[in-house]
């Protein structure tokens, strides 16, 4: 296999960043070809189909399916109003008459000679997609959205919930190993993504939810702790649209670990700055993480897109392990041997020796291990 | 077609593509080479022919034969060039997605149910007239899903109409869209009442890609499901491979039809069946799924449990299972904050593999829940049919199936095999043992295997062009024979005897007392046989009937014969001190963990 590790996140101070913003269903395109947009002008629009009732207008009328047509009002394709009547019938004695008004404004979908079933559908429901980052318009896909470019730092992580916002950066701590506790999230944060260094704890999340602020971003949280906040139990890792007051994103796992320096150095850099944070998460083939994004007004371009670590393992490079016993240690590849070793489990794997910050050595699974863009 | 003699298969999975050689050798068809790599059905290829021609390659540099010319598959095969047929499955992209409907949910939506997960698809909700949602929650439900195609049934032939068109009327007001390529139709399958079909068309036919075919269930009594899961295959190769990347071509390269990857282990399964006049399940867990097969007097059925898995599912077994379930089977004390953050951890970093123990032991334990949650599953879909009119005795009043009479019978069952990750690459094949007897509480007399590198896809799209060779390698290469579990099924208390045995093996003939709760293995090599002779006391079956004594040869396997006396189902001990020391008595009965 080509990847027996696992490939680091991209955690970069200046990159070109290319977010594609597209439709659900096809539509129209706001913005054009080269235009500059702002994170909450809307790039690309639609209209979602309207919500559909159905009315078994034979139940109510007392006839047949077939019959159906002769004490319709209304016309398939034609508009509808809340109330108004939309099919009667017409016996000798008026006092007789059974009137069904209709329960929806919209328009008349189709009448059943079969079922004797009515479909109203409402309006169409219009849908936007915002630009979501601060940058250029550089490609326009007609009808179905845009790709906007910005040059700035990025950091993906690795887990998060909630969807796309925006507000300025705030650090809570010093050190990338402070946790982030409650007495550390200011009253003053309404509208700003906070930034602490490892555990963000329950009480952080549900004072900075009180306080307004739009997002969170730590280096882990307790599973217990997340469980609490949404309500549930994650079975798996597909989010990005709870409705939780805010977005939260923990840059290393589950637990308390400290957020890689790295990370922290960068976020440290960007506080004051503008970000755009989404937690849109989806582990599986097509791998999407969480993102923070911090558009500068200048700056250079370190890595395209898509410029993961994709060099591959070798001797000296900075990597981090992701599995007990090293969990969350940093480290350089030191011997890359090519044979199969076994491990405690008694499992027979692909290792590399590593050397650790404070210089222990230890045999790793590759695939237990993290590559960090230098 | 002339003869076969050399084959390449490849199966593009999700996040590999597995190629093996085939070749003829003497009179038999033996698996000779193998290679893999890497999937390319998304960004930055998106091409899904490159990851085929890179596992090819590596099956040319194996094997000497010189297979690809350029970016074409050799055929015929010539001397060391080239084979005879290449054939494929696939279940890159997230395999086929369905939505069925029917017109009652316990009859005709579970009928099409099967008819669906039995063509390898993933059935995403079944939808039915009774199914208690109003008529706009049905509506919304199959706007928000965006299934790859719908399979509508209901309806007897000459039963109701009215019932049926409602549902194509809630499908046609929500026209819902296709998961791949917005400018297709979305192909639906009608295969209902006959006497429905105009109406249908009315309604459908105009919006959608509407295939009619035979009922599903022209009678109450009798399911017809082969033409419409034939529809099914068509549409999967036409609409849904057509759209995914690079598949026109690998449609062209191949000599028979590419199948859906589960949907070919089916075939493979009904046909070892068949010819060997075995009933045999079979397991595949996945990181995101575990599928279940079983065929049961040639009756097959196969059940996806979407969201049970090893990796990206994990979490999702300790939410279904509880914790409680998860931690019984740990021989030793863990804190349960401490264990939802490592299973969290390894959902979101789905790639890493146990280094400590420990570490193996906890993700044995959820492998066994989900496992067992997998089977739980497929034993309410595996049902004889529901509203036929049967006598019934006072003893079928006390079973538990109240309708529909379960296919399930563990005591009648040859072959349990299992394949996946955990299973297939557990450090010791007495841990694959382990589980899958844990999990699956065979009854009686009952033959393990692991199908090491999940050969069986390829080999199910094989049998569909020459059932000798699918078989011939199903024998020889593809199954590792773990053994035999034998379990006296009985509810004794601990300690007591509960039955006598002997057994002949090659080293000499053991005899003993099985006292309930026991756990033995004893050696017992693959290809070997032994004269196995077990006498229960009364009211404690071993398979010939509660206090009979049952005499029958048992195959051996890297894990020997294993004599399960714990009774069933298993009981576990109620205090936690002594469960973990229980747990840890069976792990060393087994060895399963060395010292």
């Amino acid at each position: 296999m080509a990847h027996a590790y696992t490939p680091g996140l991209r955690v970069s101070s200046h990159a070109t960043v290319r977010k594609l913003r597209r439709l659900p269903l096809k539509g129209e395109v706001a913005v054009s070809l080269g235009d500059a947009v702002t994170r909450d002008q809307v790039a690309a629009r639609t209209e979602l189909p309207g919500n559909v009732t159905s009315v078994n207008l034979v139940n109510k009328l007392g006839c047949t399916p077939a019959e159906l047509a002769n004490y319709m009002l209304v016309k398939e394709g034609e508009p509808v109003t809340a109330g108004a009547p939309i099919a009667e019938t017409r016996p000798l004695i008026k006092w007789f008459k059974t009137v069904v008004d209709a329960p929806v404004t919209g328009t008349l979908e189709s009448v059943s000679s079969v079922t004797g079933q009515v479909i109203l559908r409402e309006p169409p429901n219009p849908v936007e997609v915002l630009a979501f980052v601060d940058g250029q318009v550089v490609e326009v896909m007609e009808e179905e959205g845009v790709t906007i470019e910005t040059e700035g730092a990025y950091i993906q992580g690795i887990f998060g919930v909630g969807g796309e916002t925006w507000g300025k950066l705030r650090l809570l701590v010093d050190r990338p190993s402070d946790a982030v506790t409650a007495d550390r999230i200011p009253g003053d944060c309404a509208g700003e993504i906070l930034a602490g260094g490892s555990l963000i704890e329950h009480a952080a999340i549900e004072k900075a939810r009180q306080a307004g602020a739009k997002g969170i971003i730590g280096g882990g949280i307790r599973d217990q702790d997340l469980r609490d906040l949404l309500g549930y139990d994650l079975g798996v890792a597909i989010t990005g649209t709870e409705k939780i007051g805010l977005t939260l994103i923990v840059t290393e796992g589950f637990g308390s670990i400290a957020m890689a320096h790295k990370t922290f150095e960068i976020l440290e850099g960007c506080a004051g700055s503008e970000a755009s944070i989404s937690g849109a998460t989806q582990i599986r083939a097509g791998v999407m993480r969480p993102e923070i994004i911090v558009p500068a007004a200048t700056g250079g371009s370190e890595h395209g897109e898509g410029g993961g670590a994709d060099a591959g393992l070798s001797l000296g490079r900075q990597l981090r392990a992701i599995r007990a016993p090293y969990f969350g240690r940093i480290g350089r590849v030191s011997d890359l041997p090519a044979e199969l070793r076994q491990v405690e489990s008694g499992a027979q794997v692909r290792v590399l020796e590593v050397e650790f910050e404070d210089g222990e050595q230890a045999v790793v699974p590759r695939a237990n291990v993290e590559l960090i863009e230098e | 077609m002339s003869e076969i003699n050399v084959v390449v298969a490849t199966d593009c999975g999700s996040t590999t593509t597995k190629a093996i050689l085939i070749e003829k050798q003497g009179d038999l068809y033996r698996q000779t080479y193998r290679g893999e790599a890497p999937t390319t059905v998304e960004a930055p290829f998106e091409d899904v022919t490159r990851g085929v021609l890179n596992s090819i390659q590596e099956v040319e540099e194996l094997s000497g034969r010189r297979i690809l010319d350029g970016e074409r598959v050799i055929t015929p095969a010539s001397g060391d060039e080239g084979v005879d047929i290449y054939i494929s499955t696939s279940s890159a992209g997230g395999g086929l997605q369905m939505m069925v409907a029917g017109v009652v949910q316990s009859m005709t939506g579970e009928s099409a149910q099967r008819c669906a997960l039995g063509a390898g698809a993933i059935v995403m909700d079944v939808l039915a007239a009774n199914d208690k949602r109003l008529p706009h929650e049905k509506i919304e439900r199959i706007r928000q899903l965006r299934p790859d195609m719908v399979l509508v049934s209901g309806g007897t032939d000459g039963g109701t109409v009215s019932h049926v068109v409602e549902l194509a009327e809630f499908i046609a007001a929500a026209d819902p869209k296709p998961r791949f390529g917005s400018t297709f139709e979305l192909p639906v399958i009608f295969a209902g009442n006959a006497d429905a079909a105009p109406e249908i068309e009315k309604t459908l036919g105009a919006t959608t890609a509407l295939t009619v075919t035979e009922n599903i269930r022209p009678v109450l009594e009798r399911e017809n499901l082969g033409p419409a899961r034939q529809v099914i295959h068509d549409l999967f190769l036409e609409h849904v491979m057509a759209q995914a990347p690079g598949y026109q071509k690998l449609i062209e390269w191949t000599g028979a039809p590419i199948m859906p990857t589960p949907g070919a282990v089916g075939e493979i399964m009904q046909t070892i069946a068949r010819r060997q006049g075995i009933n045999v399940i079979g397991v595949d867990i996945g990181g995101a799924t575990t599928d279940v097969f079983s065929v049961f007097d040639q009756l097959f059925n196969r059940t996806v449990s979407a969201n049970l898995g090893m990796s990206y599912s994990i979490s999702n077994v300790l939410a279904a299972a509880g914790i409680e379930n998860v931690t019984r089977w740990v021989p030793f004390a863990i804190d349960e904050a401490d264990l939802r953050d490592r299973i969290k951890n390894k959902m979101i970093r789905p790639t890493t593999i146990p280094q400590l123990l420990e570490e193996l032991q906890i993700e044995h334990a959820i492998a066994r829940e989900a496992l067992r949650l997998a089977f739980v599953q497929h034993r309410e879909l595996a049902v004889g049919l529901k509203g036929v009119q049967s006598e019934r005795t006072l003893s079928d009043a006390f079973d538990q199936t109240a309708t529909g009479e379960s296919l399930i019978q563990m005591m009648q069952l040859d072959l349990l095999v299992g394949s996946g990750g955990v299973l297939s690459h557990a450090p010791s094949r007495n841990q694959a043992a382990a589980l899958l007897i844990d999990a699956f509480q065979p009854e009686g007399v009952t033959r393990l295997a692991v199908d090491s590198i999940f050969m069986m896809p390829h080999l199910g799209v094989l049998s569909t062009v020459s059932e000798q060779a699918a078989t011939d390698v199903f024998a020889r290469d593809c199954l590792i024979y773990l053994g035999t579990c034998v379990a006296p099924v009985h509810a004794e208390k601990a300690g007591s005897a509960c039955a006598t045995y002997e057994v002949a093996l090659p080293d000499g003939t053991h005899q003993g007392e099985l006292k309930a709760g026991g756990l033995h293995q004893l050696p017992l090599a693959t290809g070997e046989t032994a004269g196995l002779t077990i006498r229960p006391v009364r009211g404690v079956d071993a398979g010939a009937g509660p206090g009979q004594e049952l005499k029958i040869p048992v195959h051996g396997g890297v894990a020997g014969l294993i004599i399960d006396a714990r009774g069933r189902p298993l009981q576990f001990a109620a205090d936690a001190g002594a469960r973990t020391d229980q747990i840890a008595a069976w792990t060393r009965a087994l060895n399963l963990y060395g010292d």
